[in-house]
């Protein structure tokens, strides 16, 4: 046996991912005083959190008469019934703490005329129980995600954050009990390989849509956390639900806001029809993303797309007021001008649902602990954002609850380390022996392949199949045979060959690195669509139709119910919603309709 | 059908294996028709060439990552228009900052001048139940600061910059560090003048507005630290 060590640092805690929820967790650790290091891919301002556009939803009130219960209902609804009910009340409950509190530390809001937080209305929510459009996501003009970003940045700077910045983590450290005791990462600039030996981790390492060729998602949403936790024997929940958000820009898949419907915008298709008052005669632009991305891809299979191909529809805002737009969504008429050549002063936007943003995850609890298929949480492991799943989002997530999830899980999860490591629950356990070995081998064979697949055409192959066969709307014939293609790319993955062999900066490395991420998470996501028999909130399949007994093609009766994926042997397991909330009474399964 | 071959020089350099750097010729094939930003082509170089390396990661402008010299002016890969560019194409690391491979630079002193002029709200009154009040005018003062990506196009461009990286807080530290003073909520508008009138730290900037040229964001660092220096004068009298 060779005996592989590496260098070890120490700290009370390690937060992996620097985007909104990892900065929120560090703001709590650091102002508590412990010592934590946070790790990211990126220099923190560059994490994904940074693209998000619209708002961050908070039954604030400022415009409008509000209340979180409204708030709670739109999400378990949103959710088609797959949320956790828990989970659900205790981040709607808490938006309106995190988000003053983000104001307090600088967040640069749009302000109404009294001063207070500028809020706007979005896809799903609603006033009184889903009577009519409410004014709940606070915006900072159309850069919401890039001005809380930096907020939440300079507030760590202020307490003197320890970051690694540009440092990726590659494994959990595991031991026999199955206590989570820190990460192995690599430091990009050298090369060199360091075991983080923690009490706590915390994994804020954000989405993986980057499984889809078309995906709103930046090139480093490749599910690192994800992977990691597969490889350590942590299941995967609900890994089957994939948000496609209606409108990314044709052909470029760059994100335009639901804000522009927000503000007033409307989908048109070839006949310049306002066609979503045929699908949603209520909510109309603004039901919910799975809603309005299925009418789009429906109005374009039936010959109603736009375009020399008719293969996209247009989001119109010609009637809105220019100086609306200046001031609403300026970086919308960026990108329109920059993405699709266009003015959107001027001339309708050219958009298509594309990917996203993944509902599924690391099971968690809403304290922001880890939790095994049982609910027990998993010593010394903690996660929050897009990486987790507590779930609060279930088979669909609502605009604008993802910025609200980072806030309040982020906080949840920091919160849980400080009690858990200050009551002695948790302390540093010893590393066990060969704990490197398996990063280690993973490394040395990417080294030192040769004859072996090409990193980005195997990529490609993956991103294609997903695309193919687990879209928008799903086919069973088509997922049974993107099981046994992603299968097969599995094989490529595991014989990735790389030329770069230098140690500085080595984005090939990085990049492989990567891939053996997002396998895990393409695996997880078929293999439960697969299984998966019903139409529920994202995931609709064409052997699940609409018919009395199973309104929308959902089946209560067998389906209500989590997917546990487990990467030893694809395994299935399943654990019942959680339907009782924490101080309200349980809202009851109900045919969604908007 | 709407294909050509484009010509780029590359700054290359892996102090690994190379002894000193030096400017790769390379042609690519590039389809106008998928292929609209200098980013899209280097994701091309790369899938033939994996040692090539840059920084990148939105691939939209918001996130700051592929700042780089792109035909001797500062600008992000994935906003640069591939049609609007002379040939051969030369692609360098942002200038004034130490190389650590091909185009990525080592960026811990331009990060270390942000850092520096307190990059977070100050202030120590006792915190309200709901949001600090500030008029829809007041918040329209931010503006053109709070947008900054912190990409290092700017200060990167500032031959004062160049010469006092250690000194000169350049301008994408100076627009944030108005950034603070312009925001009704800050209380250290005094020591945030203070920390900066310096020869160095403010005084350095020559107005050549090398900044704006090339702020991908279209921001305008010189008339931020215009207005920091008119405040000082404002409050010496």
């Amino acid at each position: 046996m060779s005996k592989l060590t590496i260098p070890v640092r120490k700290f009370d805690a390690v937060i992996v991912g620097a985007g909104g929820s990892g900065l929120r967790a560090a703001i709590q650790l650091s102002e508590a005083g412990l010592k934590t290091a946070v790790l990211s891919k990126v220099f923190p301002t560059r994490s994904h959190t940074v693209a998000a556009q619209g708002g961050v939803s908070a039954s604030l009130g400022n415009s409008e008469e509000d209340h979180w219960h409204w708030h709670m209902y739109d999400t378990v609804k949103g959710s088609d019934w797959l949320g956790d009910q828990d989970a659900i009340e205790y981040m709607c409950r808490k938006a309106p703490e995190v988000v003053v509190e983000l104001e307090h530390f600088g967040m640069p809001f749009d302000r109404t005329d009294e001063g207070k937080i500028y809020q706007r209305p979005f896809g799903g929510h609603m006033s009184n129980f889903g009577e009519k459009p409410v004014r709940r996501a606070c915006a900072a003009a159309d850069r919401t995600g890039h001005a809380m970003l930096h907020a939440l940045y300079q507030r760590n700077v202020r307490a003197n954050t320890q970051f690694f910045v540009e440092w990726m983590a590659l494994d959990l450290i595991r031991d026999d009990s199955g206590q989570v005791l820190g990460v192995i990462a690599l430091e990009m600039e050298t090369g060199e390989v360091v075991a983080f030996h923690a009490k706590a981790t915390i994994f804020a390492t954000g989405g993986a849509g980057r499984i889809f060729y078309s995906s709103t998602n930046a090139f480093i949403n490749t599910g690192d956390g994800l992977g990691m936790a597969a490889r350590a024997g942590i299941p995967l929940e609900d890994m089957e639900f994939w948000q496609f958000h209606p409108t990314g820009v044709a052909g470029a898949g760059v994100l335009i806001t639901e804000g522009v419907r927000g503000e007033g915008g409307i989908l048109r298709n070839s006949a310049n029809e306002r066609f979503m008052e045929r699908y949603a005669p209520n909510a109309k632009d603004l039901a919910s993303r799975d809603v309005v991305s299925r009418a789009m891809v429906t109005e374009i299979n039936e010959g109603r797309g736009c375009g020399p191909n008719k293969d996209f529809v247009l989001l119109d805002i010609t009637h809105l007021d220019p100086a609306t737009i200046m001031k609403r969504l300026p970086g919308i008429r960026e990108i329109s001008i920059q993405f699709a050549g266009i003015d959107p002063i001027k001339a309708p936007i050219p958009v298509v649902p594309t990917c996203h943003y993944q509902m599924g995850g690391v099971p968690t609890n809403y304290k922001g602990q880890v939790v095994a298929p049982d609910g027990t949480p998993v010593r010394g492991f903690y996660a929050a954002g897009e990486v987790a799943c507590a779930s609060v989002h279930g088979a669909n997530r609502l605009g604008t609850n993802s910025l609200l999830d980072l806030l309040v899980f982020g906080k949840a999860s920091g919160d849980s380390v400080i009690e858990d490591v200050q009551s002695g629950a948790i302390g540093l356990k010893e590393l066990p022996e060969n704990f490197a070995d398996f990063t280690m081998a993973r490394l040395k064979r990417l080294n030192t392949q040769t004859g072996g697949a090409d990193v980005n055409e195997t990529r490609l192959e993956l991103q294609r199949t997903m695309q193919k066969h687990c879209g928008v709307f799903r086919f069973k014939d088509m997922l049974v045979d993107g099981v046994a293609k992603i299968v097969e790319i599995e094989k490529a993955v595991a014989r990735t060959e790389i030329k770069d062999k230098s140690q500085v900066w080595n984005t090939a490395r990085v990049e492989a690195l990567e891939l053996d991420n997002l396998i895990e998470v393409a695996k997880a996501t078929m293999v439960s669509a697969e299984a998966r028999k019903e139409s529920r909130g994202a995931h609709v399949r064409d052997d699940a139709p609409d018919t009395a007994a199973n309104p929308n093609g959902r089946d209560d009766v067998n389906w209500h119910k989590h997917t546990l994926w487990q990467r030893e042997g694809n395994g299935l397991s399943y654990k019942p919603v959680i339907m009782t909330p924490l101080s309200v009474e349980s809202i009851a399964l109900k045919t969604r309709s908007y | 059908m709407a294909t050509s071959t484009m010509q780029f020089k590359i700054y290359r350099y892996d102090p690994d294996k190379d002894n000193a750097p030096y400017m790769q010729d390379i042609s690519v094939e590039v389809d106008f028709a998928l292929d609209r930003k200098l980013l899209d082509i280097l994701t091309r170089l790369k899938a033939k060439d994996d040692t090539l390396s840059y920084r990148r990661s939105c691939r939209e402008g918001i996130c700051g990552s592929d700042a780089m010299n792109i035909n001797g002016k500062n600008g992000l890969a994935c906003l640069t228009d591939i049609k609007d560019l002379k040939q051969p194409v030369v692609l360098r690391p942002l200038p004034g900052l130490p190389v650590i491979r091909d185009l990525i630079v080592d960026m811990t002193q331009f990060f270390k001048q942000y850092h520096s002029i307190k990059p977070y709200l100050i202030n120590e009154g006792p915190r309200p139940d709901r949001e600090r009040l500030q008029s829809p005018d007041e918040r329209e003062e931010l503006n053109g600061l709070y947008e900054c990506i912190l990409c290092a196009c700017c200060s990167t461009s500032c031959p004062s910059f160049w010469w006092n990286p250690d000194k000169f807080v350049g301008p994408a530290g100076l627009l944030n560090a108005y950034r603070f003073i312009a925001d009704t909520r800050d209380q250290a508008t005094n020591e945030r003048l203070d920390d900066l009138e310096d020869p160095y730290r403010l005084f350095r900037c020559h107005s050549i507005m090398n900044c704006v040229d090339v702020c991908p964001k279209n921001l305008n660092p010189t008339r931020a630290i215009g207005k920091i220096k008119e405040m000082m004068v404002r409050r010496a009298i």
